[in-house]
């Protein structure tokens, strides 16, 4: 430490008593509006202290004579939000399906609540707007595999497909192929038939004529109980339709084949208890307005 | 010879005064403490002009908010008011969204300008005459004077030593300034609020967080800035002294000192005679009442906002000691040349730059007013949906959704009729609406943006079909696979159309 403090003979002022190469630092003091802005963050520091939460103790910390927490304001905000809400949720709860998609000021509300609902709930699987993405069906369109009014939509939304819930919606379809139920030659006749359903029919000839007569008869009497001797499905068995040019696992031969031979089946969980009543509600008038509504 | 700010009198000068201006002690290191400017009172053509000025620009600010303009029911009866949390701003005739907040853009490029003509032609009037800091400064130093007495008094005040009279007359002042601070800030907010309701709701306590926030931050501010901060903030804080240089040339009226009248200067006595020496007395009197503590005799500087008071001072002075007046004038540097050498004065104020200027604001101003009466009520427009970009349907038809969104800013419920048009064969459907098919009616309800979902299908054999290169779009060679042009068209009861062109899409 310097004992005694030399003062720059040209600018009067201190230096530090440091030297390199003949060169003294000067000892300026800092600027005085930076000292008091700095002596101010101090003093708004304990302030803080006192006002927020700030020491950490052991298993816990000073909460601060406020008491703020950030949870705690966000549980407030989103009690605000739900207060906001229940004028309009409580008119949904009240009212049914039919009313409420003809009460443009509830269906708005709905909608928009059912979009929200959507895209957190719904989208992963069945895509953005009810897109589809591969084997996960298409909302958007008008082919429905369980049916497409507000009602069959909103019972689907509730208890699922094969989702374990005793009022899901099950069916299976037989594994003809794994199952040794056909062969495979009977097994490529049928998927001939079921092509030429939709007018997909192949080049005439011969061979694929005889394919398409032999799999009409395995058809009737293997497919036709829950697809419909026209190949037009049911909704009831959520059996999907054959004849139009929408195909969950593919439309080209093999694709069928595949299907006939070990069956894919889609599985959707039951969002009853999960999502409360308004939200099933809102997702129902969400997924009806997408397009495809019946 | 162009216009450069001095920052000392020219050297081989020898003089001697007392009063002196801040920029004479050259000791300034980076930071200086301010020294305080007792402006002296003065009477004069500028006083008055200043005085005139403050009470008329004082009462637009005061009375505007009150002013009412009736509009119908529902809406907002004050004249001019910014309404945030309807998204609606109010000025007498017009009512503005926030998608027309570019108008915004243009006023401020009128202000820009305005401000450019008149510096050119008059140097700082605005900064001297207009400027809110110079009307409040004045104000607040109006209320200063008439509480702790002129420059003398004032600087005796502030020395001598605390007493009840020196506590009694500041608190005043301060409560005084406080008082009017409060005013400037709830007028500021009445800007923003329904004035009447907002007043009531200010003095019952019943505000907003949000009011009392800004009533309390412009009270704070009018109160630093003109009872404290002052000539500071024009000197330190205001960008236009900077560049103002650059908008001045030779004939820009400016405030000046005739130096080659006032100089050499010397104390006078009666009766002494005016031979060999200049008109200036070197009594102060210019600095003295200067708001900005300089003397004008420096030479045109940047802390000068031209207000003239300066003129005003000097020329009382001259009219008690028998010299001619305007020793201190507002004057181009044209002129001061030109009667150094005895030649007469010359006024341009029509000239290019002036013309420049006053070209653009014309350009502009005429914009603005095509702008606002040609506008609009109806605003509509037509979003493509991006999920999905299209659907197959289980005929094989393929379907775009649409969402069509209708601004309307009129007062009723405006009717549109809907028609597709560039694709053959598409049929649409409205969701929430009736039966599908190629026309329908959408209402777009008063003062709201109206939302429809409008759903187009165009038949299997139609979308497959690539025709409509040939036929419809087969001078567009870079049109994308998979995309083709559709044009909404809605069609109000007037008849008047309002065409949208959006897309088709389809699998590629």
């Amino acid at each position: 430490m310097a004992t005694k403090v030399e003062k720059d003979a040209i600018t009067g002022q201190d230096t530090t008593g440091h030297e390199w190469d003949g060169l003294k630092e000067l000892n300026t003091p800092l600027p005085k509006w930076w000292l008091y802005v700095m002596y101010a963050t101090i003093a708004f520091a304990v302030v803080w202290w006192v006002l927020y939460p700030s020491w950490p103790w052991f298993n816990t910390y000073f909460p601060g004579i406020l008491h703020y927490s950030q949870r705690k304001a966000l549980d407030e905000r989103m009690a605000e939000a739900a207060a906001a809400r229940s004028g309009y949720e409580k008119r949904l709860a009240a009212a049914s399906l039919e009313q409420i998609a003809s009460d443009p000021q509830l269906m708005a509300f709905a909608y928009a609540g059912g979009q929200a609902a959507f895209n957190d709930n719904c989208a992963p699987c069945h895509g953005l707007g009810g897109a589809g993405q591969g084997n996960y069906p298409s909302l958007a369109d008008d082919s429905w595999l369980w049916g497409g009014t507000l009602d069959a939509i909103e019972t689907t939304i509730k208890y699922g497909i094969r989702s374990g819930n005793p009022d899901a919606r099950f069916n299976q379809m037989p594994a003809f192929g794994a199952d040794k139920m056909l062969d495979q030659k009977q097994i490529d006749d049928v998927a001939t038939y079921v092509l030429s359903l939709s007018g997909e029919a192949p080049a005439e000839s011969k061979d694929q004529a005889a394919a398409v007569k032999s799999g009409g008869v395995i058809f009737a009497e293997q497919c036709a109980a829950c697809h419909g001797d026209d190949g037009k499905g049911n909704q009831e068995l959520g059996a999907p339709n054959l004849t139009d040019d929408i195909w969950l696992y593919g439309g080209t031969k093999a694709d069928i084949v595949r299907q006939i031979y070990q069956p894919r089946q889609g599985v959707m969980p039951a969002w009853e208890g999960r999502l409360d009543p308004v939200t099933i509600k809102s997702l129902a008038i969400y997924v009806h307005a997408l397009g495809g509504g019946q | 010879m162009s216009f450069e700010f001095q920052t000392a009198p020219p050297t081989g000068e020898v003089r001697v005064e007392d009063a002196v201006s801040f920029k004479e002690l050259k000791k300034t290191p980076l930071y200086a403490s301010r020294i305080k400017v007792y402006a002296k009172a003065v009477r004069g053509r500028f006083r008055r002009i200043k005085w005139a000025v403050l009470i008329a620009l004082l009462g637009i600010y005061y009375i505007v908010p009150w002013l009412r303009w009736d509009r119908g029911p529902g809406v907002p009866d004050q004249a001019l008011l910014i309404d945030m949390p309807s998204r609606r701003a109010y000025f007498f005739w017009f009512e503005i969204w926030p998608q027309e907040i570019y108008y915004l853009t243009f006023v401020l490029m009128l202000g820009a300008f305005g401000l450019f003509l008149a510096t050119s032609i008059g140097g700082r009037v605005w900064c001297g005459f207009t400027c809110p800091q110079t009307v409040w400064t004045d104000l607040f130093m109006w209320v200063e004077r008439r509480i702790e007495g002129d420059r003398g008094a004032r600087i005796r005040l502030d020395k001598a030593p605390l007493s009840r009279t020196k506590i009694l007359r500041k608190g005043t002042k301060h409560a005084a300034w406080l008082l009017i601070a409060a005013l400037t800030g709830g007028a500021w907010i009445m800007y923003f609020n329904d004035a009447p309701t907002v007043t009531r709701a200010i003095v019952t306590g019943e505000a907003s967080f949000a009011q009392y926030f800004f009533f309390g931050l412009f009270t704070l501010t009018t109160y630093l800035f003109a009872g404290f901060a002052r000539e500071q903030v024009c000197t330190f804080m205001c960008p236009w002294p900077r560049f103002q240089a650059a908008l001045l040339d030779q004939d820009s009226y400016v405030v000046t000192y005739e130096r080659w009248r006032g100089e050499p200067r010397a104390p006078h006595k009666k009766g002494q005679s005016w031979e060999g020496r200049g008109d200036c007395i070197a009594c102060n009197n210019c600095v003295a009442v200067c708001p900005m503590g300089i003397d004008i005799r420096d030479g045109l500087q940047l802390e000068c906002i031209g207000c003239g008071l300066c003129v005003d001072a000097c020329n009382d002075v001259m009219g008690r000691i028998g010299r001619p007046r305007e020793l201190i004038t507002l004057d181009t540097e044209r002129n001061l040349q030109q009667r150094m050498q005895g030649l007469p004065s010359t006024t341009r104020i029509i000239r290019p730059r002036t013309l420049i200027y006053a070209a653009i604001l014309l350009v502009i101003g005429s914009g603005v007013l095509i702008g606002l009466s040609t506008r609009s009520t109806v605003d509509i427009n037509v979003l493509h949906d991006r999920n999905p970009l299209f659907v197959t349907l289980s005929d094989g038809g393929i379907r775009n959704g649409y969402t069509i969104k209708i601004l309307n800013k009129s007062r009723t419920t405006q009717h549109f009729d809907l028609a597709l048009r560039g694709i053959a064969g598409a049929s649409f459907s409205v969701l929430g609406e009736e039966g599908e098919g190629s026309g329908a009616e959408l209402a777009a309800r008063p003062d709201t943006v109206t939302t429809y979902r409008v759903f187009v299908t165009v038949p299997r054999k139609l979308a497959n079909h690539d025709g409509e290169h040939g036929e419809h779009h087969g001078d567009d060679e870079h049109e994308e696979a998979g995309v083709q042009r559709l044009t909404m068209v809605l069609t109000d009861r007037a008849g008047a159309a309002a065409e949208r062109t959006t897309v088709f899409r389809r699998p590629d």
